[in-house]
């Protein structure tokens, strides 16, 4: 059981997908301005990742290797677009916002990156496990980033209000620069510092 | 070690293919009513907010049922298209701007010069909305859209019985810059265009997006909404897009052959 408890949980800080594959950054620029967007796309891409890798674990004793990518690219894709279905016909509003991002999630390195590494050699169970928890880590990441966006860059958390803005009557002037993408850049660096600061074996030795 | 033979290669590229493909196809047939449903719904909330109807979850539609007569114009004419027209493809309810304007048939291109809005094509007819109380027309909602700067900006104006003060503004699709251009939907700037007047007392065009303070003392004032700050070209964009569809190329007809039918 160890095992499997390892699979699950390393990604989240240890081998964080984010934080130290650094893979997946695009992604986490465009949709951490609200908390809500990222948690959407956390769970989109954990059910991405997961389903995917455990496909193609499944048939990875059948997959000739000069097609192995194509057959990868073609799961993924398709995970994608049902997805997106999903999203578009139960949470509408969010799919909007999210709009072309949750169809980039094909060409998010990390979904190609768990398949490739992971599943071509490892039975399903501990490949299905280690796409959630790959997700779960780079959710995890999403989450902290949107955190710090949209509470100083509107005053919000989950849509709510927590900081009164000056222009609505309160005293909170909202800092703009957090809701455009170098501020991401900024938090993700942070948030590496910090975690190689936690971990220090995490650090390449120079 | 996987067999590397063509008929297995092959053999395998199909099957996930066939696999894939149902797996997609049953998705999106099962899901597409709720999806449309969804899209629809969307609109309609939009179109109530530019009514300035208060949308409580639940009862947009029946809201939208009740106060809220579509019509049906020829934007060249300004006449109402009667019911005997509808065709498949022409259809008060399934009306969508884009395919419309893309279509050889409905759409037609703007002559680069008037093409104010920067759309390049629209359609020739138009869904308009007129909200109805007590069986009479309180306001129309205009369906409006143009570039801004990234992103076509998809709204609704709602103009008074008197066609001339702007009771409702919105934009229910953009993509402008977060915080700055996308301060297009903020509800703060949305309102301050209630209660300006798009025409003046000749019945021209006066409305217009300034940069800087509207400054409230002058009598143009009342035609004049302060720009987005740090979005000049955004809201270069929607003033644009407002002239266009409020002038000769747009509602003008209509709005004319309206003001005759409301006001005799």
């Amino acid at each position: 059981m160890g095992k499997y408890k390892k699979t699950l949980t390393t990604p989240l800080f240890e081998s964080n997908p984010i934080g130290v594959q650094i893979l997946g950054i695009c992604s986490a620029l465009a949709v951490t301005t609200k908390m809500e967007t990222a948690l959407v796309m956390t769970v989109a891409v954990t059910i991405v990742t997961a389903f995917s890798s455990l496909s193609v674990s499944i048939i990875r004793n059948q997959i000739p290797g000069s097609i192995r990518i194509i057959v990868e690219m073609a799961i993924i894709a398709s995970l994608v677009i049902v997805v997106d279905q999903i999203l578009k016909a139960y949470a509408y509003q969010t799919s909007k916002q999210l709009s072309v991002f949750v169809g980039l999630i094909i060409t998010n390195c990390i979904v190609m990156g768990r398949t490739e590494a992971v599943a071509l050699k490892n039975p399903p169970v501990i490949s299905f496990l280690d796409g959630i928890g790959n997700g779960l880590g780079y959710g995890l990441m999403l989450l902290v980033v949107a955190f710090f966006r949209e509470l100083l860059g509107s005053g919000k958390l989950m849509g709510i209000t927590i900081l009164q803005l000056q222009t609505e009557g309160g005293w909170y002037i909202p800092n703009g620069l957090f809701l455009l993408a170098p501020s991401g850049f900024f938090l993700v660096a942070f948030l590496i510092w910090a975690l190689r600061t936690w971990k220090p074996e995490l650090r390449e030795i120079e | 070690m996987p067999d590397e033979s063509v008929k297995k290669t092959v053999t395998v590229a199909l099957g996930v293919c066939i696999f894939c493909s149902v797996l997609i196809t049953t998705a999106a047939v099962a899901l597409r009513g709720i999806q449309l449903e969804n899209k629809k719904l969307d609109r309609i909330a939009n179109i109530l907010i530019a009514g300035d109807l208060i949308v409580k979850d639940g009862n947009i539609r029946s809201i939208y049922e009740k106060k809220i007569e579509p019509r049906m114009i020829e934007l060249s004419s300004g006449e109402t298209v009667p019911e005997e027209k509808f065709t498949k493809d022409l259809n008060i309810n399934d009306f969508d701007i884009k395919t419309m304007a893309d279509d050889p048939e409905y759409g037609m291109p703007i002559p680069g010069d008037k093409d104010l809005g920067k759309i390049k094509r629209m359609p020739k007819y138009m869904v308009v909305y007129l909200v109805q109380e007590n069986s009479k027309t309180e306001k129309v909602v205009l369906p409006i859209y143009g570039k801004g700067l990234w992103s076509t900006m998809y709204g609704f104006i709602a103009l008074d019985k008197d066609l001339t003060t702007v009771r409702g503004f919105t934009f229910y699709e953009q993509a402008e810059t977060p915080g700055l251009g996308g301060e297009v939907d903020n509800p703060r700037w949305k309102n301050s265009w209630k209660g300006k007047h798009v025409f003046d007392e000749q019945g021209n065009l006066k409305i217009e997006v300034i940069k800087g303070i509207v400054d409230v003392s002058r009598p143009e004032a009342k035609y004049e909404i302060q720009g987005l700050s740090g979005a000049t070209l955004t809201s270069r964009g929607v003033d644009h897009l407002v002239r266009f569809w409020l002038g000769n190329d747009g509602y003008a007809l209509f709005l004319k052959r309206l003001k005759e039918e409301l006001h005799g």
